[in-house]
């Protein structure tokens, strides 16, 4: 099955490569490609619809305003579960593109134990094992697919509540409305992680590229294997050569203000 | 759908808060009990449902009994269930009024996510509001009885209303007042318990039916339309469940698990932004500026120069 899923994989690739562009620049590496890019952004639009329309139908006393956005209470459930089923699609493609390089390593275990030092920001770089996902991107991975999974079950349950039985039924209000707790947790943190609190990392999304120190940083294992070059090393020597630089630009900087002085 | 100014309103579906001028006016229970054992299947009650609630005549499916379709429906809100029944080695030909049985505590209100789409009234009529109902379903499920119908077409759930709006200007259900048996009875629920009560005794003392009884299930608080039964043990013959539960899942978690989820949820947004206040975002290294410069200041390093 693999083999014929990564045949697949390489062939939808290919494709979407000749339709868009990467374009990498000097200092940069191509982190995703146009099939991955647009896989993940037609997950995030369908997704975003699905969770704007469950707010409305979780609790609409609190969420009734967002109902018109959909032309009302009634439209806003009717849509729902097609949103979702879009989601459902565009993720099971995403998961064929995603889950070999998403599978769990002892480095990933290693990884969550130090997740304290992770969100303290203790340390300047990612310890020299992550590679191109680290663990907490692989445990938001896993946890989209088991919801996606749950959200299917339930969500198909729901909605051909009338030929199935009663309690079925009502359990399935409770686990979709996990499945969704658990992915908004998800998705909060996603989009924090993937912005704010880590610049750069939303341009590997939008133009597919990443710095070569974003790469270092946070991905060294990656960089590594996608350069041949020892991300440590690299670090230091561009470290270096920055104080050098530095060094010039404050030397030339003495030099005009002595000028000025004479 | 009635007008909701007719009747003090006891309870709104997921409506956060007290209702308006709950308990300020007096209002009796009011109960329809229907006697199945003088019930003759006329239909009679059915037909009076479709014209004063406009509905149209809907076409009878036929499966081998007397029964007009499988069950009710959006626009057909009362339907004699017809059950052939052996028993002792006789037919018995049980005869239901099968209709919304308007819950002291309705599974359709408690699973009602939507704010004023379903509202129980002090005198115990429950009633759905189309106007803010958004057809998620939750109700149909939440039902014991299998009572309130999704139309396809506006999207929205319908269920029998008692009649309220004409309960509202003092007349009786249509149903009851096409009864030619007189087994539909309409009145307060402490009358039509005692008539009810009467009924079932005589049935055991004179009738020989010894478990004869009435059916206002205390699961789920009673309920505003009652029956006697020839055998109050098996409610099931009927096809009324004996002991009708409403899901617990969806008392506890519409008012407690929800907003909890919801509060988490909001709490995370405020940790990352807090964290990225406070903790800072993690820079691709070395960091621009460099972190250590000799002379950061300017005017400082000047001055240090200076002999």
């Amino acid at each position: 099955m693999s083999a014929s899923v990564d045949r697949f994989d390489e062939r939808a690739r290919r494709e979407a490569d000749r339709v868009g562009r990467n374009v990498v620049h000097r200092g940069e590496l191509l982190r995703h490609p146009v099939y991955t890019r647009v896989l993940h952004w037609s997950v995030a639009i369908a997704f975003i619809l699905s969770l704007l329309s469950g707010f409305a139908i979780y609790s609409p006393w609190l969420f009734h305003w967002l109902t018109p956005l959909f032309g009302g209470g009634a439209r806003t459930r009717l849509l729902h579960p097609w949103f979702g089923l879009v989601f459902e699609i565009f993720f099971f493609f995403q998961f064929l593109n995603w889950f070999v390089p998403m599978s769990w390593t002892g480095a990933d275990t290693r990884w969550l134990k130090r997740i304290k030092r992770y969100t303290t920001n203790e340390d300047k770089l990612e310890p020299e094992e992550v590679g191109f996902f680290n663990g907490g991107q692989k445990v938001y991975f896993w946890a989209i697919v088991l919801s996606a999974v749950l959200f299917l079950i339930t969500g198909l349950l729901m909605w051909f509540d009338h030929v199935v039985w009663r309690w079925l039924v009502a359990v399935s209000y409770v686990v979709h409305d996990l499945a969704a707790l658990l992915m908004l947790a998800g998705f909060i943190i996603h989009i924090y992680e993937g912005t704010a609190a880590m610049p750069g990392t939303f341009g590997a999304m939008m133009n597919g590229t990443v710095t070569e120190r974003w790469a270092w940083t946070h991905h060294p294992a990656w960089f590594r294997a996608v350069t041949g070059r020892d991300p440590r090393e690299s670090y230091e020597r561009e470290k270096r050569r920055r104080a050098k630089r530095e060094r010039a630009i404050q030397r030339w900087e003495r030099e005009q203000d002595a000028d000025e002085d004479l | 759908m009635s007008n909701p100014n007719t009747f003090q309103i006891q309870e709104i579906s997921a409506h956060p808060g007290p209702v308006p001028g709950q308990g300020t006016q007096r209002a009796e229970e009011i109960c329809k009990y229907i006697d199945v054992t003088t019930c003759i299947g006329c239909k009679a009650c059915e037909v009076a449902c479709v014209e004063w609630n406009d509905h149209p005549f809907r076409e009878t499916t036929f499966d081998d009994t007397y029964q007009t379709m499988p069950s009710t429906e959006w626009n057909y809100w009362n339907l004699i269930k017809f059950v052939e029944d052996q028993r002792d080695g006789n037919l018995m030909w049980l005869m239901r009024k099968d209709q919304c049985m308007h819950c002291e505590d309705p599974g359709c209100l408690r699973a009602c996510p939507a704010d004023g789409a379903i509202i129980k009234y002090e005198n115990g009529i429950v009633d759905f509001q189309q106007d803010n109902c958004i057809g998620c379903g939750y109700c149909i499920s939440g039902c014991p009885f299998d009572i309130p119908k999704f139309n396809e077409k506006t999207k929205k759930v319908y269920k029998c209303t008692l009649c309220s709006d004409r309960v509202g200007q003092g007349l009786e259900p249509a149903c009851i007042k096409a009864c030619p048996t007189g087994c539909l009875h309409f009145g307060t629920k402490s009358d039509m318990v005692q008539i009810a009560g009467l009924r079932a005794k005589q049935l055991r003392e004179v009738s020989g039916f010894a478990n004869a009884g009435v059916y206002d299930p205390s699961s789920i608080g009673g309920t505003h339309v009652i029956y006697t039964l020839h055998d109050i043990n098996t409610p099931e013959r009927y096809g009324l469940p004996k002991n009708p539960i409403i899901p617990p899942s969806y008392t506890y978690w519409k008012w407690t698990a929800k907003p909890i989820g919801l509060l988490m949820a909001g709490l995370g947004l405020l940790a990352v932004f807090f964290h990225r206040v406070s903790v800072g975002p993690r820079l691709p290294q070395p960091e621009e500026p460099p972190l250590v410069t000799e002379h950061s200041d300017p005017v400082e390093a000047k001055l240090k120069e200076q002999p």
